[in-house]
């Protein structure tokens, strides 16, 4: 377990995105202060934790959608703080916001197909309706027409296109049925074992614990804690105390 | 001669046409200021100013330069853009993290900057532009005379709005801007230049004011004050349309224009007014205008 004050995970070969000391501010609110981590090539990587702790604006700072960051986020050994967003997604790190932005004034088909694609290998449309069948049949329908759990795999499906290899999920699961949580799980699943690296952010931890390799507890803006899968049930005690449930 | 509701057949034709024709610089004029206030969420009043602007560029590329009508068809709009598109590089760029109000204030200021400038050059006027030989005189329809160019302003006007349209709502780059305009954080975080889209978006705007002042050109005098004296019009246009929405603009345009052209036929003393008339009613029925969304 590691101390509230952080010492920098070692950076190894194989990590992908490698954050230190990331500071980053709403304009005049200060909300992460000084978070590190790791992630690895191939990861599925969850980041826990209360509401408002920090978890949404970390995916935000390294996608450079925030106001203002500090500190270094390497990125396959390139920084990206400094860049702009457009930048950073030509870079391979494509995000799912968590209220998901499918665009009203869009049909389904020109939502799936909007995001450019930044690097070879992404999905085709017919993978993305393997995986979403449901999208297929209503690929002419007005975006935000879709259910919440379409929604969802819209949006995710419209990032798998891009060929970017790291993805950001912003609370993919909430607000679903549990039996659409349990296909996007497996979505996520399928994923990793094709070789995504993913960073995940969750309420649901039942849900996380099925899909994540590690956990980063994040607490007022830093990392905290980290949980291995493996010690998920070892630690429900500490982690119902981080979470608060 | 013959009467429908006892008004002289060519009197009334004749009126419908020239209702024609205020309705097409209606919807080109208001077409280019729905693109940008969806976009830019500015209210570009500087577009009269434009408008204005393309009209002389295309006198000066003829008196100065000897390029004629046809080609400043497409050369005026490509100027008056690059210089909108500076413009907003420049200045209004500035302005997009400010409230709705400065954006409105600058291009106002902008507008009366560049119409003194104008009057200040070329006096108010006005100055001759031929009509294009291949379109003057008109032919006999029968139940009216139809001069060429005024056909072919309907026509062109038509054709661009059309195509304009259609970019917008058929067209990938068209996705890019509705979905730029919906939620700019986003489509930056998809790896698309937004700002440049922005830039884009608003030199659009601005050559399609500037393609109307050169359609204009020949019709009424090129003058410095042409555009503010149309401007009011087509933001009464706007506003009755509903900001932001495309096909609104166009179908509203043409339609005051022909409700205005039938008012001076049958109640001539409302015919300047009657826009204005609508645009009350609607704003007390439907704020957001006939084809707005709600906000």
């Amino acid at each position: 377990m590691h101390s509230a004050a952080q010492p920098a995970p070692a950076t190894t070969a194989d990590t992908l995105l490698a954050v230190r000391d990331l500071n980053a501010w709403y304009g005049e609110s200060h909300v992460l202060h000084g978070m590190a981590f790791d992630i690895r090539a191939g990861e599925v990587v969850t980041l826990l934790g209360r509401n408002g702790a920090g978890k949404t604006t970390t995916l935000k700072s390294i996608m450079g959608v925030i106001d203002k960051r500090r500190g270094s986020i390497r990125f396959q050994g390139s920084e990206l703080v400094g860049l702009a967003s457009r930048h950073i997604a030509r870079k391979g790190i494509a995000w799912c916001p968590e209220e998901r932005g499918i665009f009203a004034s869009l049909d389904v088909r020109e939502n799936l197909m909007l995001p450019p694609v930044v690097a070879p290998g992404g999905f085709t449309l017919e993978q993305i309706f393997e995986l979403f069948p449901n999208l297929k049949e209503r690929l002419h329908s007005q975006g935000t027409k879709l259910s919440g759990g379409e929604q969802q795999m819209l949006a995710i499906g419209r990032i798998l296109r891009t060929g970017a290899r790291l993805l950001l999920l912003d609370e993919p699961t909430e607000g679903l049925a549990p039996v659409i949580v349990q296909q996007i799980c497996q979505m996520i699943r399928r994923l990793k074992s094709m070789g995504f690296t993913i960073i995940l952010v969750e309420q649901n931890f039942h849900a996380a614990a099925t899909v994540a390799d590690r956990h980063y507890i994040v607490e007022q803006g830093r990392v905290v804690d980290e949980i291995a899968n493996e010690e998920l049930e070892a630690s429900m005690g500490k982690l119902h105390r981080y979470l608060g449930v | 001669m013959a009467e429908i509701f006892g008004i002289p057949a060519a009197a009334l034709f004749g009126q419908l046409l020239l209702g024609f024709i205020n309705g097409a610089f209606y919807a080109t004029l208001s077409l280019g200021l729905a693109v940008i206030f969806g976009l830019l969420n500015i209210i570009n009043f500087t577009h009269g100013a434009q408008y204005m602007m393309g009209a002389f560029v295309g006198w000066m590329l003829l008196t100065y330069l000897g390029i004629g009508y046809w080609p400043a068809l497409i050369l005026a709009p490509l100027i008056v853009g690059a210089i909108g598109m500076i413009i907003e590089r420049t200045m209004i760029s500035r302005l997009y993290k400010l409230d709705h109000l400065y954006g409105l204030l600058l291009t106002f200021g902008l507008a009366l900057i560049i119409e003194g400038l104008f009057r200040n050059g070329y006096g108010v006027s006005g100055l001759a532009y031929a009509i294009p030989p291949q379109l003057s005189g008109g032919v006999n329809l029968g139940f009216m005379f139809l001069p060429l160019y005024r056909g072919w302003v309907v026509v062109a006007s038509l054709v661009v709005c059309l195509a304009t349209w259609f970019i917008i709502e058929k067209t990938r780059l068209g996705a890019y801007l509705r979905a730029a305009t919906e939620n700019p954080t986003l489509v930056q975080a998809f790896g698309i230049n937004v700002p440049l889209l922005v830039t884009l978006t608003y030199g659009f705007g601005v050559a399609l004011a500037g393609f109307a002042g050169v359609l204009a050109a020949p019709i009424y005098a090129v003058n410095p004050m042409m555009g503010s004296n149309l401007i009011i019009v087509v933001f009464a246009v706007v506003v009755i349309g509903g900001m932001g929405s495309i096909l609104g603009a166009i179908v509203t345009g043409f339609s005051l224009g022909l409700i205005e052209g039938l008012t001076k036929v049958f109640y001539p003393e409302a015919a300047a007014t009657v826009i204005f008339i609508i645009m009350a009613i609607v704003l007390l029925v439907k704020p957001a205008g006939l084809f707005g969304r709600e906000a």
